[in-house]
């Protein structure tokens, strides 16, 4: 039987403190809403983050939660669902937690495709320690750390994530709740990792830095929702489109020289398009899209935890049933009388 | 005719180059010996490179076994018999041996350029070198090919047999049956049957020669010992901490958890514990030192009996996450197997220098409780003892091994699982949690808070390393409430003292010396002071195994001596806590060369306080 819940279910006894107007609060909202959605119990929930603005999330959801430590919250995560797979783990982590300090249990949780939802806010600034640039900030931008301009190169969190042999990448933003809740229940139904980027604006330290891809008046011209089995069109008037290019890709127009029938039609399952995509965007930002959606999926997945589940059932059908006693009368052992 | 004398215990060193099979032929050596009775204790030395290049100094491999017809507590000082494989062997390891004592030596290797990378300028067995010693001298690489020459095998795959061919001479001198090692071979090699072939008929040869050859005129015989009667088994520290752990888990019948990282010498409690899926057991093999607690911790917040295993360097790395776990008052097993430091430091060698560590090396006021046991076998049960108080009292437990225990080993009387009794955690029952109970409900004794974990319906909460209230456990940055959790956190470590037993003295209660040891060194000083307690010296023994909280009588008895010593193997660390906990003056003696005591030794220095 399925609990029925209502999203103020969901809303703990904690007052918010995020800054008015946090992109924050639309995530929290949004997975409020969600774990309406997921027919899982409350108490099967758990939600566990770093350190960072981020990382406060559990502590307003009311599931149980725990906040840990700076960048470890992939690795906290994985010992809970390791131990309890019957539990529907998220983790809540930001570019400066996951992808910094915490760079390598996201990988590692990733690559062994533990069932963990792992969303990721991307603010491309430190946050809570008071704006200093983050893995994801733009090279040349200005912070107090870098007052003349971060000489770091950025990193794109899906493209890591393809590259950790993540099994769920996805990527939506701040001002889209519909999207953001459709993603996490998409999230949820995947079987191994799932990763959910969240373009998220910090309104003290990086305001506006996602605005060409995030307001709503902006969306439609600079992103491209990309879907299984459909083609890559965008535009205000759908009047844009993407076609391959040798082994490019390039943005055209409807009508002059090309119809949709001639647009790539997207393929979850394709690694190398979903990084085509992301190097196109890289390489000439004013002019090709950002990729939204569910940039990737393998649907086969199996999760880390099932499989070390799976072994320890197959070694209990090899071995005979053991107890303390007999281990400790097993092998090499002498009588004294 | 040969003759044969009766020794009450003997010391050998089994030395050669990292790829010989030293390792392999001591232990068999000492399996063969438990077997027929005699109380052993033997200790592995080995270098860290794991193939440094053949025959130098850097690549000897040793293995010293000690076995006695009375009590042995230690693998011994000086050996009575070195068997060298080779000129490095001999070189760093003669020092080691007794004036007077044997050397069975490979003589094939002792040519120029094997002496050369030994760094011998001229070759020991041509000048004065080995006077004081009975030197027997075997061409053990062409003997073994000779033995073999039946059998169907490469020439390297039967010089690989050397090893047993020299154990078989090692036999015969110290009058041990072959049995036992051929059986051995029989089940270790029976599914390539010329190489089982091989090994066994190397180890007949080779105890043949000794009887037959005019090098060897006596051989010994070492009696059984007087042990208690019972089932036994050999068990080296780190597979004790291992089962030790298994134990406590079904004692409290809860799964068991292992997150972890390789490093020296803590790794073998991996390696064991992996063989358990069928006992419930799980092992996860995390990216680093510090996904391997943080695993820890989240399969302790959902329910399982958790423990990260790890050294010295791999502790500091942990060390944040151990606070974190303070703060979320959660059972968690830290277990370090103390090897040489600081930093990397001497990996494959022991020392007990990180007791600063484990009792304060950690930001904020974050107390553990902090265990160490005494010897291998002693590990099972410490394991068990730590689990039994992290579950019990809701906070972490560190565990203090060391690579001189966890790598040595000795028989152990095989326990029953009931002697262990049921441990009781603090998860709440069905019933409990139709009652008004929270997280942070408190034992009134033990002020242990109780277990709730995700899954238990409508006792749903959030927690962090942020300071909870101390009624609510929601965040809290109140003064006076980080105050009376600080105090509590403290308070709770310190209600330990009621839950373990009193400290017990070795000798009389009161005298002129009191020795005050800790950890993997009991094995010497208790063969020290008992040495010198048979003189009739004033003389006792306190050896601690709870060292936060430490026994509530421990004050008592330090009040009843005139002197207090403190060997240790650092610059001193239990020592200054003594003196600061109880203001007593404390005589240290401390020795860092990352080797384990000699009795002597110890017994030379308290006598000096005598």
């Amino acid at each position: 039987m399925t609990t029925m819940y209502k999203k103020k279910d969901f809303v703990s006894d904690q007052e918010v403190r995020w800054c008015p107007g946090c992109g924050d609060y639309a995530i929290l909202s949004c997975m409020q809403n969600a774990l309406t959605k997921t027919g899982t119990k409350k108490e099967d929930i758990v939600c566990v983050s770093g350190i960072g603005c981020s990382s406060r999330f559990p502590y307003y959801l009311d599931t149980y939660g725990y906040h840990t430590i700076h960048g470890r919250a992939p690795a906290v995560a994985t010992g809970i669902k390791l131990a309890n797979p019957n539990l529907d783990v998220w983790v809540i982590t930001g570019d400066g937690d996951g992808l910094s300090i915490g760079g390598n249990h996201t990988l590692h949780a990733m690559r062994r495709n533990v069932d963990l939802n792992i969303i990721l806010f991307n603010n491309e600034i430190y946050g809570l320690t008071k704006g200093q640039f983050s893995p994801t900030s733009d090279k040349g931008v200005k912070t107090k750390t870098s007052p003349f301009g971060s000489i770091d190169n950025p990193l794109i969190p899906a493209q890591f994530a393809l590259g950790s042999a993540c099994t769920f990448i996805a990527r939506t933003v701040d001002k889209d709740p519909k999207s953001i809740t459709d993603l996490m229940l998409l999230s949820h139904a995947h079987k191994g990792t799932s990763f959910l980027e969240v373009l998220q604006n910090c309104v003290i330290f990086n305001d506006k830095t996602h605005d060409e891809f995030t307001l709503r008046q902006n969306r439609a011209a600079r992103t491209v929702t990309v879907e299984d089995g459909k083609p890559l069109i965008f535009g205000a008037e759908n009047e844009k489109g993407i076609v391959l290019d040798r082994l490019d890709l390039k943005v055209v127009t409807l009508g002059q020289g090309f119809e949709e029938k001639d647009l790539l039609v997207y393929d979850t399952s394709s690694k190398v398009l979903a990084n085509m995509l992301i190097e196109a965007h890289k390489k000439d930002e004013e002019n090709f899209p950002l990729a939204l959606g569910v940039l990737y999926q393998d649907k086969e997945s199996i999760p880390y935890n099932e499989l070390m589940k799976g072994q320890a059932e197959q070694v209990k059908k090899r071995l005979p049933e053991a107890n303390m006693d007999k281990l400790l009368q097993s092998g090499d052992t002498w009588e004294i009388k | 005719m040969k003759t044969q004398e009766t020794l009450e215990s003997v010391v050998i060193r089994f030395c050669g180059d990292s790829g010989d099979g030293m390792q392999l032929t001591g232990t068999q050596f000492s399996n063969t010996s438990a077997i027929m009775g005699n109380d052993i204790s033997t200790f592995p030395d080995f270098p860290s490179e794991i193939r440094a290049p053949q025959g130098t100094i850097a690549g000897v491999s040793g293995f010293q076994v000690h076995i006695g017809s009375s009590d042995t507590n230690t693998p011994g000082d000086e050996s009575d018999m070195l068997v060298a494989m080779n000129p490095a062997a001999l070189k760093s390891n003669l020092n080691s041996l007794k004036l007077g004592g044997a050397i069975i030596l490979n003589s094939d290797e002792f040519n120029e350029a094997n002496l050369a990378k030994a760094g011998y300028t001229v070759d020991p067995l041509k000048d004065h070198t080995l006077d004081s010693y009975k030197v027997i001298k075997a061409p053990i690489g062409t003997l073994t090919l000779s033995a073999l020459e039946e059998v169907d095998l490469s020439k390297k795959e039967k010089e690989r047999c050397k090893n047993f061919y020299t154990l078989g001479m090692t036999y015969y001198y110290y009058n041990r049956k072959t049995d036992q090692t051929l059986k051995w071979i029989e089940d270790k090699f029976g599914k390539k049957p010329e190489i089982m072939k091989a090994n066994q008929l190397a180890l007949k040869a080779g105890y043949n020669y000794a009887e037959t050859t005019e090098e060897i005129v006596i051989s010994y015989s070492v009696p059984s010992a007087k042990i208690e009667p019972g089932t036994y088994r050999q068990m080296s520290g780190n597979v004790s901490t291992a089962w030790g752990l298994m134990q406590a888990a079904e004692s409290a019948n809860l799964p068991l958890f292992l997150g972890s990282y390789p490093i020296t010498p803590a790794t073998d409690i991996l390696h064991e514990l992996s063989k358990f899926k069928h006992m419930n057991v799980t092992t996860f093999q995390a990216e680093d030192e510090i996904a391997g607690i943080c695993s820890a911790i989240g399969a302790s917040i959902a329910g399982s009996l958790a423990v990260t295993t790890s050294s010295g360097p791999g502790i500091a790395l942990k060390t944040e996450a151990i606070g974190l776990a303070i703060m979320y008052e959660t059972p968690l097993i830290i277990i370090n197997v103390q090897r040489g430091g600081p930093s990397t430091g001497l990996p494959t060698k022991t020392e007990q220098s990180d007791l600063n560590q484990a009792l304060i090396g950690r930001n904020g006021e974050a107390p553990l409780i902090v265990l160490a046991a005494s010897r291998p076998n002693d590990c099972y049960e410490m394991a068990y003892e730590a689990a039994r108080l992290t579950l019990e009292h809701m906070t972490p437990v560190m565990l203090l091994t060391d690579g001189y225990i966890a790598n040595g080993s000795e028989p152990w009387k095989i326990p029953k699982s009931t002697d262990f009794e049921k441990i009781n955690h603090r998860k709440p029952s069905e019933s409990d949690l139709k009652t008004d109970i929270t997280f942070m409900t408190r034992n009134e004794h033990s002020l242990a808070r109780t277990w709730i974990t995700p899954g238990m319906d409508g006792k749903v909460h959030r927690m962090g390393g942020l300071e909870k209230d101390f009624v609510t456990g929601n965040i809290s940055a109140e003064p006076i409430n980080h105050q009376k959790m600080c105090e509590l956190r403290a308070q709770k470590v310190q209600k330990v003292a009621d839950n373990i037993p009193l400290q017990v003295v070795e000798g009389e209660a009161t005298g002129d010396l009191l020795v005050v040891s800790w950890g993997g060194t009991y094995g010497a000083t208790r063969m020290a002071v008992r040495q010198l307690q048979k003189d009739g010296r004033s003389v006792s023994l306190m050896h601690l195994k709870y060292l936060n909280p430490m026994p509530k009588n421990v004050s008592d008895i330090l009040a009843g001596f005139k002197k207090i010593i403190v060997p240790e193997l650092n610059l001193g660390q239990l020592a200054p806590i003594l003196r600061s906990r109880y203001g007593v003056k404390t005589i240290q003696y401390n020795k860092v060369q990352g080797q384990p005591f000699k009795i002597e030794e110890l017994v030379n220095r308290f006598k000096e306080e005598l």
